[in-house]
């Protein structure tokens, strides 16, 4: 029998320079050269062109003025992008009902008149703590709040999400969203305009 | 189920189908060296491997010499990758400044990688340098990919062999695997990806301004602290597309940031979801053509193909039906768990929005129907049925496609038991593809059936026992159990996906789970090769009246049922203390409250 070490470690280094540097550094370079800006992170800019935000990293929203994203697991606060996280909770844990309860509390707090029911995106933390979208479902129920605290007509409103909102990639893939932060963006320059 | 998830579902089968033929037929000529197919600088390439590494490519091997040359080969890169981690903070490539990874916690990931299984104890983000993950993980990607991928074709030696006594050079079929066929497609793969938003870079993360600052969950203690920071956001980075790629196309799973690709950097899309999920399956279902291309009959390759593809796809319906029900017990709540043309609705706990229902239980299914074990959902959150589908399709073995190599080497051995079993039943001695079977080879096959179940249970019931097993857990009563289970089915097959509530990175599970995967993998590729190694030695039978023919609809079916009733027989007890008593509890409660 050979002895297998030599051309064991040869080969692991040979395979580790071909697969761990050569490829990541042709990707790489492919990448920097032709897409830029997503291979950078899809990043925003605000008019100083300082970055603030990325197109697909979702943002905290708190302000009943603006549009809430989905539940963010993430500790220690949430949507911290240095760290993605789901919740991890069980469907029958206590834990997570009773979160759920506060979300429905907190929406209806905000919005007392609206009795639509609350579309279960807007309760539930994403997978990744990071969602940038929602359901058209969910930027739609909030409409109503919006157009109250920022006195927009609700119509108006309602353009702006559907102008915002995605389809189905190609007609069939995925399923239809909203960005929460494009969507909050543009309704900070909407408002902007309105007081002008 | 609703039209456009049906759509969904049948355009992924369809485009996966459609790829086997050819896919395979390549697969094929890589493994008997058709030159005229492979770009000659890239033979040249080849060939100085071999020249500098002293390996003679004539040279054939022994199963012995082949298994001690795979054993070498992955026990190496092991120690390669536990050092890296080791030493990554004196290392280049660390924007972050990231700690040296905890001894017990690169132990786990070194042996998770080398194993294919790619469990992670780790979290991408927090714990691994850039160097780490290109030049450690994303290697290893690609090399145990290869070693499966390797000891497959050995075996199908031992078929297509007569009265041999070799099996084939590891070096050249580990070589081959890598240059050919993973490296090319995961290279096409990544540039897809790349196209999609993957990020692919070296920079440090990004920190941006955040539109509206806010406060963090709830600790007072650490809030003056903590409500200054949270003014911007700190967004992990780094070369993701290469590592995806790969992850996907080598059923490897391990993910570059913590949640895998449920991570808006790592499958931004819904194209890219397709993509990658078409990755998974690639390779485990085209190598079914390979099979049988490289035996001499085609028919035997689809007739293995068939009985995976009918195993998995009555679990793809339930799994979504599961999801899209949704959770009773929110029914009692002022929430809309509907599906509508505006929202996916079902049980959206620990699901992405641009995925929804379908895409998620979708391939939650591949993932553990393939030993890939890459999220793009917390299965931790789904609901119980949910949660035992892709469960029980990690118990079954990882053979309904299973990981690249390995699954098809697994489902071979379930055949060799079919045949055997079919045997018994007709008072003959049972032989598979001209080969007699014997009473090593059923030996060795046994080996190869009964280490898992072992480990999954064995592991499951030790660590239920200890306080620092029982201390891991995140969700309470049966759930929790579930979680337990779920780790050990996942590490006792080599999958590497999870119940994240668990928290394994700790001494206990690291050693064991560590300790399982190493058992797993290896444990089950020695008797494969051995297999390989006797069946080579025999001289091939003639088809006779008595032969069984194994490329019938009978011996699917017969297939079909040796590996659920192996499955079945094993595992329902301990599914009823888990998935089965939580849905029955969260059913029960509906409707003994009427809703």
């Amino acid at each position: 029998m050979l002895n297998p070490i030599k051309p064991a470690l040869i080969m692991l280094l040979a395979l580790t320079v071909l697969t761990g540097v050569i490829y990541p550094a042709l990707v790489t370079l492919y990448a920097q050269t032709f897409f830029k800006d997503q291979a950078s992170g899809s990043l925003l800019y605000d008019a100083q062109s300082v970055p603030n935000g990325s197109q697909l990293i979702g943002q905290a929203f708190t302000n009943p003025k603006y549009f809430w994203g989905r539940p963010s697991a993430t500790q220690p606060f949430p949507y911290n992008a240095a760290a993605s996280s789901g919740s991890n909770l069980g469907p029958t844990n206590p834990a997570l009902l009773a979160l759920i309860k506060a979300r429905i509390a907190a929406f209806q707090a905000a919005d007392p008149d609206n009795h639509f029911l609350i579309p279960i995106d807007l309760v539930t933390a994403s997978a990744s703590g990071l969602d940038p979208h929602i359901s058209p479902a969910a930027a739609h129920y909030q409409v109503s709040r919006i157009a109250r605290l920022n006195q927009i007509s609700p119509k108006r409103i309602q353009k702006l999400v559907d102008d915002l909102a995605e389809a189905r990639q190609w007609g069939i893939l995925g399923e239809p969203r909203v960005n929460v932060l494009l969507l909050n963006r543009a309704l900070t320059q909407l408002v902007a305009t309105n007081e002008r | 189920m609703n039209e456009q998830g049906f759509l969904q579902i049948m355009l992924y089968l369809l485009v996966l189908l459609a790829c086997v033929k050819p896919l395979g037929w390549y697969m094929g000529k890589v493994y008997q060296n058709d030159s005229n197919l492979l770009n000659r600088r890239f033979c040249g390439f080849e060939s100085l491997l071999y020249r500098i590494s002293g390996i003679n490519p004539a040279y054939e091997m022994r199963w012995t010499e082949y298994a001690a040359a795979l054993l070498t080969f992955n026990l190496l890169g092991m120690l390669a990758l536990y050092f890296l981690q080791h030493w990554q903070a004196i290392l280049p490539l660390n924007p972050m400044h990231l700690p040296a990874v905890n001894p017990d916690l690169a132990l786990n990931t070194a042996i998770s990688f080398v194993t294919n299984t790619n469990w992670q104890a780790y979290s991408g983000e927090a714990n691994m340098s850039y160097l780490t993950q290109m030049l450690g993980l994303t290697v290893q990607n690609f090399l145990s990919a290869a070693s499966g991928m390797a000891v497959l074709v050995a075996l199908i030696r031992g078929f297509s062999r007569r009265n041999s006594s070799t099996i084939g050079n590891f070096w050249l079929d580990m070589t081959r695997s890598t240059l050919y066929i993973l490296l090319p497609f995961a290279l096409l793969l990544a540039i897809l990806l790349i196209g999609q938003g993957v990020v692919q870079t070296f920079e440090p993360y990004q920190s941006v301004t955040l539109q509206e600052s806010h406060q963090p969950h709830s600790s007072p203690a650490e809030l003056a602290e903590i409500s200054q920071a949270i003014n911007y956001q700190s967004i992990a980075l780094g070369p993701v597309a290469s590592q995806i790629a790969i992850k996907q196309l080598g059923t490897n799973g391990g993910g570059f940031f913590n949640v895998n690709s449920a991570h808006p950097f790592e499958n931004p899309t819904p194209l890219s979801n397709l993509l990658e999920m078409l990755a998974i399956l690639l390779i485990p279902a085209a190598l079914c053509y390979t099979f049988g291309m490289l035996i001499g009959d085609t028919r035997q390759g689809w007739a293995l193909f068939t009985a995976m593809a009918l195993l998995l796809i009555p679990m793809i319906f339930i799994s979504v039906w599961a999801e899209q029900n949704g959770n009773p017990l929110f029914n009692a709540f002022h929430i809309d768990q509907q599906f509508s043309n505006l929202q996916s609705g079902g049980s959206m706990e620990g699901k992405e929005t641009r995925f929804g229902i379908v895409n998620s239980a979708l391939w939650a299914v591949l993932t553990t129907a393939a030993s890939n074990g890459s999220v793009n959902a917390m299965l931790d959150s789904f609901t119980p049925i949910g949660g035992m589908i892709p469960m029980s399709l990690m118990q079954l073995g990882e053979v309904i496609f299973g990981g690249v190599g390995s699954g098809l080497y697994g489902m071979i051995v379930f055949a060799i038991v079919a045949v055997f079993i079919a045997g018994l039943m007709i008072g003959r001695t049972p032989e598979y593809l001209g080969k007699k079977i014997e009473a090593f080879e059923m030996k060795m096959a046994a080996l190869v059936i009964l280490i898992p179940p072992l480990l999954v249970l064995g592991g499951t019931a030790l660590t239920i026992m200890l306080d620092s097993g029982r201390a891991a857990i995140l969700n309470p009563n049966a759930h929790g159990f579930s979680e337990v289970l779920y780790a050990f089915s996942s590490a006792g097959n080599n999958n590497g996906s999870a119940f994240a509530g668990l928290s394994a990175n700790s001494l206990l599970y690291n050693l064991l789970l560590g300790g399982i995967m190493l058992l797993s993998r290896f444990g089950l590729m020695i008797p494969v090769l051995a297999i390989a190694g006797a069946l080579a030695a025999k001289k091939s039978i003639p088809v006779g009246p008595g032969t069984l023919s194994t490329h019938t609809p009978l011996f699917v079916l017969l297939l079909m049922l040796t590996v659920l009733m192996v499955g079945a027989l094993t595992f329902v007890p301990a599914l009823a203390l888990g998935p089965i008593i939580e849905h029955l509890q969260m059913s029960g409660y509906t409707s003994l409250n009427g809703r």
